[in-house]
C-alpha cells in the first residue's frame, strides 16, 4: 500500500496477538467485528474504545481482568509523566521531582487526603499513582533502555498500607463506624495499589514494548490463577468464585445425567401414552435409571504450604454435597483429625473456613508434615470410613520432610477402596524435586496436577460421574 | 434505518424510557444496533438484563418478541410448527368431496394430480404456526427479539439459534428459506449457569452487567420508586453495598434494592436504622444463612 501507515493497525494486531497469547480465544471473525465496531464509533473517549473492544473480543467475564490489563498496556491512558503539570503544585516544576524525604512526605500527605475524601477522585488518584511510580519506583539503568520501573519499590517506599490507620480515623470522623471505616480504607488502599501496579506496567511497556510486558507481567484470570501463587486478595476472590462454580458444575452434571438417563422401557407409561396417537407407540417412556453416586472420603494436608488449596478443594467438594452419596473429610499434618461435622448443610462458608482453621491444631502433634505417620494413624483410627464403594481423595503436595513414607500403608488404604486419586497443587515439573515424595506415592495412587480452579472443577466433574 | 445514532443517543433515549445505562452498556447497545449483531448479556440475576431489551423496545417503538428458554425447548416451540390438526381436517375435507380424493384412486385412475395438489395446499402459510424466532424474522416492522435465559436450553437449541443469529434466516424444508426483510435487534440473556458454546458467542457482542455503583443505584431507585426520600435512598444504597461486600450465597441485586425501597415506603419507614433493617431484611436476603450472616456482620442483634 502506498498510503502512509499510522501504525494503528499494527498495534491492533499486536494487541489481538497478546490477547490470544493470554488465553483468550479471539477468532478472526471477532477481530473483524472489533474493527467494524471501531469504525462505527468516535474515538474521542478511551473508555468507549475499551467498551467496543470488550464487547467484540471478550466473551467470558473471567477474562475481563486480563483484557483490561492488556488494554492498558497496548493503549495506555497517558505517555510518560502524563498530564501532571496541568496547574498542579507538584514539587518539581520541570518534571524532575527529587526522590527525597520531603517529596515522600508531601506525596503521602496528598495521597492520604485524596483517599480520605468521601468520594475518591479516580483520575486524581491515577495521576498520583503515576507520580509515585515515576519518582519512587524508578530503577535507573546503566544505559538507555536499561532503566526500568518497579511498583514493588514504589510501594515499599511510600507504603500506602501504613496510611490505613490514618484513613480509618478520618473516615470515622466522617461518621462511619469502625468496621465500615476499616473495610472502606482497605478497599481504597487496595484500589490504589492496583493503580500503581498498572502504572508501572504501562511505563515498562513504553520502554520495552508492550509485547514484553504482555508476556511477563500480566496476571492470569482468577480461574487460571495457581493456588500456590495466589495473593490474599486473590484468595478472597477465589473463595467468592467457589459457590457459583459449584452451582454451575451441579447444573452441568444434572443435565448430563439427564441426557443419559434412559433406563429400561416403562411398558405401562408407553402404552398409556400411545393412546393419544391412536395406539401407535410413537414416543417410548423409560424408567429413570438409578443414579450412581460416589461415596467420598477426602484426606487433606493442611500444613502451611498447601492449606489454601486444601480449603478450596474441601469447600468445593462440599458445595457439591448433593451429587455425592456421602462424604467424610479428614485433615492431617502429622496426625489425623476428622472435620466432617464442620460442614453442616447450608452452613455459612466463612464460618466453616474459620472452624477449619481453628481445628488445624488437632491435626498436628509436632507441626511438621509427615505423610507416612498420617497414613498410619488414619489406618489405625478411621479405617471404617473406607469400603469397597468408596473413592479416596488425597490432597497435598506430597512433601513429607524426608520422613518415613510408609508406602505399604498407603497401598493398603488404596487397595481397600474402589478408586483413589491424589490431587497435587504443584506444577508437574516440580514433582519429585527436593523432599517431594511423588515418585514413591505416584506409583500407588494416580497423581493429578490441580493448580487452579479450572483444573479443580474439571476433576470434580469427572469424579462425580 | 438505524437503531441509534450514537452511544449518547442510546443513553438519553433509554433514560427517557426509564432505564439508566452506564457508558459501557450504552456503547455496546449502540454497537449491537449499528453492526446488527445479537447482544449477549450476562450477569447475576436481577441486574436488569431482560429490562434492557424491554427498554430498547420502548425507546425505539419496536415490538418485543420474547422467547423464554427452558430445558426441553425444541424447534417446534422456538421456530415453527405445522398445524397438523388443521392439516388433518383439510385432508379429510378434501377426501369427502365427491369425484375426487380417495374415490378416484380406488377406481384405479392414474391421477397423481390430486395428491400433489393436496401436498401443496397443506404446506402453505395457512397451516404454519410461527413461533417467536420465525415471527421476529418475518415481521416487517421494527422488532426487538429477546431470547431470555439462553443458558437454560439444551445444547442442541444453540445449534438452532446459529442460523437465525448469523444470517437472520430460517430454512423450512417445505417452504424454502425465509430471510429477514428487516433485521431484528436481538438480545440474549444468560445467567451463566453453563458455558455457552464458542460458536454462539462468536456471533454475539458480549456485555457483562454487574451491580451498579452507589451513585447510579441511587438514581435507579429514584427512577423506579417515586416518592423515595433522598436520605433513605442513600442509607439503603449504602446498606446494600455493605451486604454485597459480605460473602453471601445470593448478593442482593438491583431488583432487590427496588423491592426493599418499595417495602420501606409501604411500611412508611422514614429512617433506615438498625431496627428497621432487621425487620425488613427479608425483602433483600433470601437465604437463612445469609440472613444470619448479615445480622452478625451488621451487628443488628444488639438493638
Amino acid at each position: 500500500m502506498a498510503t502512509e501507515q499510522s501504525g494503528l493497525l499494527d498495534r491492533h494486531l499486536a494487541f489481538v496477538e497478546a490477547l490470544r497469547g493470554a488465553g483468550l480465544s479471539v477468532s478472526l471473525a471477532e477481530d473483524l467485528d472489533s474493527v467494524a465496531a471501531l469504525s462505527a464509533l468516535h474515538w474521542t473517549d478511551r473508555d468507549t474504545v475499551r467498551a467496543a473492544f470488550a464487547a467484540t473480543m471478550v466473551k467470558k467475564q473471567s477474562q475481563r481482568t486480563t483484557f483490561d490489563s492488556l488494554f492498558d498496556v497496548y493503549f495506555p491512558a497517558m505517555v510518560g509523566e502524563g498530564a501532571r503539570a496541568v496547574g498542579e503544585e507538584s514539587p518539581g516544576e520541570s518534571g524532575a521531582v527529587q526522590d527525597n524525604a520531603a517529596a515522600l512526605r508531601s506525596l503521602r500527605d496528598r495521597l492520604a487526603e485524596a483517599l480520605e475524601a468521601p468520594q475518591p477522585d479516580e483520575p486524581e488518584l491515577r495521576r498520583m499513582a503515576a507520580e509515585m511510580v515515576g519518582v519512587f519506583g524508578s530503577m535507573p539503568g546503566r544505559g538507555p533502555g536499561l532503566s526500568s520501573w518497579s511498583a514493588y519499590t514504589a510501594l515499599q517506599r511510600v507504603s500506602p498500607q501504613e496510611l490505613v490507620d490514618r484513613l480509618v480515623q478520618a473516615l470515622m470522623a466522617q461518621g462511619a463506624d469502625e468496621d465500615e471505616a476499616t473495610r472502606t480504607a482497605n478497599r481504597r488502599i487496595g484500589f490504589f495499589t492496583a493503580m500503581v501496579e498498572d502504572d508501572a506496567r504501562r511505563r515498562i511497556a513504553e520502554e520495552k514494548g508492550p509485547d514484553h510486558v504482555a508476556e511477563v507481567a500480566v496476571r492470569p484470570s482468577i480461574d487460571q490463577l495457581a493456588f500456590m501463587a495466589a495473593r490474599r486478595s486473590d484468595l478472597e476472590e477465589m473463595r467468592k468464585e467457589i459457590f457459583p462454580l459449584a452451582r454451575r458444575l451441579a447444573t452441568r452434571l444434572a443435565k448430563e445425567h439427564h441426557a443419559k438417563r434412559r433406563g429400561p422401557l416403562d411398558f405401562r407409561r408407553t402404552v398409556r401414552a400411545s393412546i393419544a396417537t391412536g395406539g401407535v407407540p410413537i414416543t417410548t417412556h423409560h424408567r429413570p435409571k438409578r443414579p450412581h453416586r460416589t461415596d467420598l472420603v477426602v484426606l487433606c494436608d493442611v500444613s502451611g504450604s498447601v492449606a489454601n488449596f486444601a480449603q478450596f478443594t474441601l469447600l468445593f467438594v462440599f458445595a457439591l454435597r448433593e451429587v455425592f452419596q456421602s462424604m467424610r473429610a479428614f485433615t492431617f499434618i502429622d496426625h489425623v483429625h476428622e472435620v466432617t461435622p464442620y460442614f453442616r448443610p447450608g452452613a455459612d462458608p466463612v464460618t466453616v473456613l474459620a472452624d477449619l482453621a481453628a481445628s488445624t491444631s488437632h491435626a498436628a502433634l509436632w507441626g511438621r508434615t509427615n505423610y507416612g505417620r498420617a497414613f498410619t494413624k488414619f489406618e489405625e483410627q478411621h479405617m471404617d470410613a473406607l469400603g469397597p464403594k468408596t473413592t479416596l481423595l488425597i490432597l497435598g503436595d506430597a512433601r513429607s520432610n524426608y520422613s518415613d513414607l510408609h508406602e505399604e500403608t498407603l497401598r493398603s488404604l488404596a487397595g481397600s477402596v474402589k478408586q483413589a486419586f491424589w490431587l497435587n497443587p504443584e506444577h508437574e515439573r516440580n514433582w519429585g524435586t527436593g523432599d517431594s515424595a511423588v515418585p514413591a506415592y505416584g506409583e500407588i495412587v494416580r497423581m493429578i496436577e490441580c493448580r487452579n480452579l479450572t483444573q479443580l472443577s474439571e476433576f470434580v466433574h469427572d469424579l462425580a460421574w | 434505518m438505524t437503531w441509534f445514532d450514537s452511544p449518547a443517543d442510546v443513553a438519553t433515549r433509554l433514560d427517557a424510557s426509564g432505564y439508566l445505562t452506564d457508558p459501557a452498556t450504552a456503547t455496546t447497545t449502540f454497537l449491537a444496533g449499528a453492526l446488527e449483531k445479537p447482544l449477549l448479556l450476562e450477569g447475576p440475576a436481577g441486574v436488569g438484563k431482560t429490562e434492557l431489551a424491554k427498554a430498547v423496545s420502548r425507546a425505539t417503538g419496536a415490538e418485543l418478541v420474547r422467547l423464554q428458554c427452558y430445558e426441553g425447548l425444541d424447534e417446534a416451540r422456538a421456530l415453527y410448527e405445522w398445524n397438523y390438526k388443521k392439516q388433518l381436517l383439510a385432508i379429510q375435507a378434501y377426501g369427502a368431496q365427491p369425484q375426487r380424493g380417495t374415490a378416484t384412486t380406488v377406481d384405479g385412475n392414474h391421477q397423481p394430480q390430486p395428491w400433489n395438489d393436496l401436498d401443496h395446499s397443506i404446506f402453505t402459510d395457512e397451516f404454519l404456526l410461527t413461533r417467536p424466532l420465525l415471527t421476529a424474522i418475518r415481521r416487517e416492522a421494527q422488532t426487538v427479539l429477546l431470547i431470555d435465559e439462553v443458558d437454560k436450553t439444551d445444547i442442541e437449541v444453540e445449534g438452532l439459534l446459529l442460523e437465525v443469529l448469523s444470517d437472520f434466516q430460517v430454512t423450512i424444508p417445505e417452504l424454502g428459506t425465509v430471510a429477514a426483510t428487516r433485521r431484528p435487534f436481538v438480545v440474549l440473556t444468560s445467567n451463566a449457569s453453563r458455558e455457552l458454546s464458542e460458536a454462539l458467542k462468536r456471533r454475539c457482542l458480549y456485555l457483562h452487567l454487574d451491580y451498579p455503583d452507589a451513585k447510579r443505584e441511587r438514581e435507579i431507585l429514584h427512577k423506579q420508586v417515586p416518592g423515595l426520600d433522598d436520605r433513605i435512598a442513600e442509607q439503603l444504597v449504602a446498606t446494600v453495598g455493605r451486604l454485597r461486600d459480605l460473602e453471601l450465597k445470593k448478593a442482593p441485586s438491583i431488583a432487590e434494592s427496588v423491592d426493599w425501597a418499595r417495602t420501606l415506603i409501604a411500611l412508611e419507614i422514614r429512617d433506615l436504622d438498625e431496627v428497621a433493617i432487621a425487620e425488613t431484611l427479608g425483602a433483600v436476603l433470601k437465604h437463612q444463612s445469609d440472613h444470619q450472616r448479615a445480622v452478625k456482620e451488621l451487628k443488628l442483634g444488639r438493638s
